[in-house]
């Protein structure tokens, strides 16, 4: 396969430009994206409900990025008939804007439950959130990189490494479950953390979707493979 | 599976190793795996000293739209052109190697040429009726091969309008002139014409590039009504063409064929980057 060599440019020159604007847009949106979950971890932190808040609100403006997004891609559609890489380059441009709108969400989800804990004394086990969400914002950061670079191995490794946030995510499970067993008075604000910490994982496993992407757009096949898939929260 | 085996085929074909030549053949085909119409075999062709064609090997489909596409002197017409061997009206031109129709080589001087020419009919780029009426070019080549009573010929030149799609707009004025006709009509009556004396194979080089889009589109959809009696191999330099109407499609460059695969695997996924550049327009 041929395909991941380094494509030439267009003959015709605006669809370049257009192209490479539409890359551009994904990478900015992705930039927020891992900017809004650093901003909902570091208002968890510090029990700021305001900075909560803002990064809550702040999730208008990835909706606004995936809207134009889908404007572009219509447009380029229509108005270019792509074929090839082209057409996977923006087939794939549409869901991952859709990948990152929901990695939005559930930064945005995270601020908020964030608010509600901090109506309740703090919880130590807090602490062992923000290793797996530094995890999770690597894991997109990364697969954007692997994204702008036309990368299909970089975004294999983001896709293999999703299995290591799946285990601390089942670690923290486990131990909130014991948690909660052990200071019934602590059910609530545990079962938030909980929520946080599936929102984290969930960010996890849109990486990785991000990475089927990418590489299907540049070896032009599904990334089909056994993972090792290490959730273990059903069997506990 | 079955995509690993076409790869291998078809680099055995690019590579060319010993033994007999294995064509590149196009797999995945819709419904069923339709039997090979026209086996093309390590064929050479020249122009005077130019070699034009070189080494083409590619088995065509029988009852499949086939799609040649390349860049202008690619080779594709050319291609096309030996299938009726055409280019014998040329003292120039010269083919090596094999085109086996249905177990003959007609690449052999020893095969009748005309029999050849009312098996493999053809249409060309500007439409070309003759200077009769509706009626009368159709019904001139048939007589040709056929002796028909008037009323069978009547129902033979309804039939060939209607396979053409052009009956419902010709059915009052079937004798006037056919150069009366718009560029579009005219096009389907070349092709009315092509069916009429009732050949295996329709090639067609470039049929639809003077016509404007509904034209053209009336004559993609005919393509897909024609394949279910005929094979139908078709040159164009429209790729959206070729993806919209073809079943399989070959990449031709420098006279080589580059690709050949299932219409969608090449517009998707193409294997080559020649491939790739020249159908998202990167080429050069």
């Amino acid at each position: 396969m041929n395909t991941t060599t380094a494509a030439h440019d267009h003959i015709v020159k605006s669809f370049d430009e257009e192209m490479s604007r539409l890359t551009g847009e994904i990478a900015a949106m992705g930039d927020l994206a891992v900017k809004q979950l650093e901003s909902a971890m570091d208002a968890l932190g510090k029990r700021d409900s305001k900075a909560a808040q803002r990064a809550a609100d702040n999730d208008d403006a990835l909706d606004a990025q995936e809207r134009q997004i889908s404007d572009d891609v219509l447009r380029l559609l229509a108005l270019r008939q792509p074929m090839a890489r082209d057409l996977r380059e923006i087939l794939a441009a549409l869901r991952i804007a859709s990948d990152i709108e929901r990695i939005g969400d559930y930064a945005a989800n995270v601020a908020k439950r964030s608010m509600t804990l901090n109506l309740s004394a703090p919880v130590p086990l807090v602490g062992s959130l923000p290793p797996m969400a530094r995890m999770a914002g690597r894991l997109v950061h990364e697969a954007m990189r692997a994204y702008v670079a036309h990368d299909a191995e970089m975004a294999h490794a983001v896709w293999e490494r999703d299995a290591d946030l799946d285990t601390l995510y089942t670690t923290l499970f486990r131990e909130l479950l014991t948690y909660m067993m052990e200071d019934p008075r602590s059910i609530t604000a545990c079962t938030h953390l909980l929520f946080i910490a599936k929102n984290i994982e969930r960010i996890g496993d849109h990486a990785t979707n991000i990475a089927e992407n990418i590489w299907f757009v540049v070896r032009g096949e599904p990334l089909i493979e056994p993972r090792t898939k290490l959730d273990r929260t059903l069997e506990t | 599976m079955m995509q690993e085996h076409s790869s291998q085929a078809m680099r055995r074909t690019a590579t060319r190793t010993s033994g007999e030549p294995v064509a590149a053949t196009a797999r995945e085909q819709p419904v069923g795996a339709p039997s090979t119409k026209i086996s093309v075999r390590e064929l050479n062709f020249y122009y005077g000293k130019f070699h034009a064609l070189k080494d083409i090997s590619i088995d065509i489909p029988e009852k499949r739209v086939t799609a040649f596409i390349g860049p202008s002197g690619c080779g594709k017409s050319t291609l096309l052109r030996t299938f009726n061997r055409m280019f014998e009206i040329y003292p120039e031109q010269r083919a090596e190697g094999k085109i086996i129709v249905d177990g003959d080589n007609i690449l052999d001087s020893r095969q009748d040429i005309a029999r050849i020419r009312s098996r493999i009919g053809m249409i060309f780029q500007k439409p070309t009726p003759f200077p009769m009426s509706i009626y009368e070019n159709i019904a001139f080549g048939i007589r040709l091969y056929e002796r028909l009573p008037k009323s069978e010929m009547d129902a033979r030149v309804e039939q060939c309008l209607r396979q053409a799609a052009l009956w419902d707009e010709v059915k009052d004025k079937l004798h006037q002139s056919g150069t009366s006709l718009s560029g579009g009509q005219q096009q389907r009556l070349c092709i009315a014409r092509g069916v009429a004396i009732r050949p295996e194979i329709i090639l067609l080089d470039e049929p639809c590039s003077a016509l404007d889009p509904i034209s053209t589109a009336r004559v993609e959809e005919l393509l897909k009504e024609l394949v279910r009696d005929y094979t139908v191999v078709i040159v164009t330099h429209n790729m959206q063409q070729a993806a919209r109407a073809s079943d399989c499609t070959a990449f031709m460059y420098m006279g080589e064929l580059v690709e050949y695969g299932p219409t969608a695997t090449i517009f998707t996924r193409p294997t080559k980057q020649q491939t790739e550049d020249y159908i998202t327009g990167r080429f050069g």
